[in-house]
């Protein structure tokens, strides 16, 4: 529905003047079209909306913006306590982990199932004449235990818990492996209390010497015990539970 | 020929001079501008159907943007004022449509 159709005056017969003076205010509005127009878009593209935004509008833009900035304050919350919890937790985990392998370090080596070292001492037992005996190595296992001895190997075998000496005089078998002499073991410990240990009267190298057989002990500072034990798993016996 | 001059004009001058619009008239100027678009629409459209007359057009150009103004004046005091303002850019750009659709026809036959 176009305006001017609806009023359809042809000039005709109009002065000159008029003519002009119309011309040059259709000129005039143009020109402040124009204007308006540029500065319409100028101003909309120089302010980001919110200058020319009306008031209810502007009130619902900062509803929103508040109820956004809630939700994003409680998702920080959230975020940062689970964080707290992941870290405290992390500790816990890490510090358990490093007690827990620092244990099983400390049991595999009194079991005899990792290669052990550190200061200790070398006994050489010689038995020329076939004259020692399963119990005076067993007393020489019992007597270095007893000194503090953390691991023990003589020949091949590592000595456990459930090490066994067995055979005769000149044939010693040690959890099922004979040996022969020298017998050759290497202990970890305190290597003067080590020493000593064996020294005492009616200990270790009185007996062997009394068996005719000679022992030989250097100190050192450091000794590998390289023989290992296979665990077995217990059959019968089962942690009990707990109480305390 | 001279309103396209002026148009020009007014565009190059509005870019240089870029004056800031005072706060009062930020919401009509938008709707005074379609407004007047409107009307030019209707000018040339006027002049191609050989039915143009000069008074006619100052005085719609003047009306229009005038009208424009004014509903969108009293729909911001009635706390209309958005939804008034949709309504008259609208209703305007239906009748730009027209107008333009009508120009085309002139000046392409099709």
């Amino acid at each position: 529905m176009p305006d001017q159709p609806l009023d359809p005056e042809p000039e005709v017969t109009a002065p000159r003047t008029s003519r002009r003076r119309a011309s040059l205010l259709i000129g005039v509005l143009c020109l402040l079209l124009g204007f308006a127009l540029a500065v319409q878009v100028r101003t909309t593209s120089a302010d980001s909306g919110l200058g020319s935004a009306r008031q209810e509008d502007l009130v619902r833009i900062l509803d929103d913006l508040s109820a956004r900035e809630d939700r994003l304050r409680q998702d920080i919350a959230g975020q940062e306590e689970i964080r707290d919890r992941l870290a405290t937790g992390g500790n816990q985990a890490d510090t358990a982990l490093a007690e827990a392998r620092l244990r099983q370090q400390q049991l595999a080596i009194l079991a005899g199932t990792v290669v052990a070292q550190g200061p200790g001492i070398e006994l050489t037992v010689s038995d020329p004449g076939d004259g020692v005996g399963p119990e005076v190595l067993l007393d020489a296992i019992q007597e270095l235990r007893a000194a503090g001895a953390e691991a023990i190997q003589i020949g091949d075998v590592r000595i456990g818990v459930s090490t066994a000496v067995t055979g005769n005089p000149g044939s010693l078998v040690i959890d099922g492996t004979s040996l022969s002499a020298p017998y050759r073991i290497v202990v970890i410990g305190d290597p003067p209390t080590l020493e000593t240990a064996l020294n005492i009267p009616g200990g270790v190298v009185n007996t062997v010497s009394r068996a005719g057989g000679q022992t030989r002990i250097e100190q050192r500072e450091q000794v590998t015990v390289s023989a290992l034990r296979v665990l077995e798993p217990p059959e019968y016996a089962q942690p009990a539970p707990e109480n305390d | 020929m001279i309103p396209a001059l002026a148009l020009a004009l007014g565009i190059v001058l509005g870019l240089i001079l870029d004056p800031t619009v005072p706060l009062w008239l930020q919401p009509y100027l938008p709707i005074a501008v379609v407004a007047a678009l409107d009307s030019v629409f209707g000018g040339v459209r006027a002049r191609l159907d050989g039915i143009f007359d000069a008074k006619v057009f100052v005085v719609s150009f003047v009306s229009n943007v005038l009208v424009a103004a004014l509903i969108v004046f009293l729909g911001d005091q009635l706390g209309v004022g958005a939804q008034l303002s949709t309504a008259v850019v609208v209703v305007l750009g239906i009748r730009i449509f027209g107008n333009a659709a009508a120009i085309r026809r002139h000046v392409f036959r099709a």
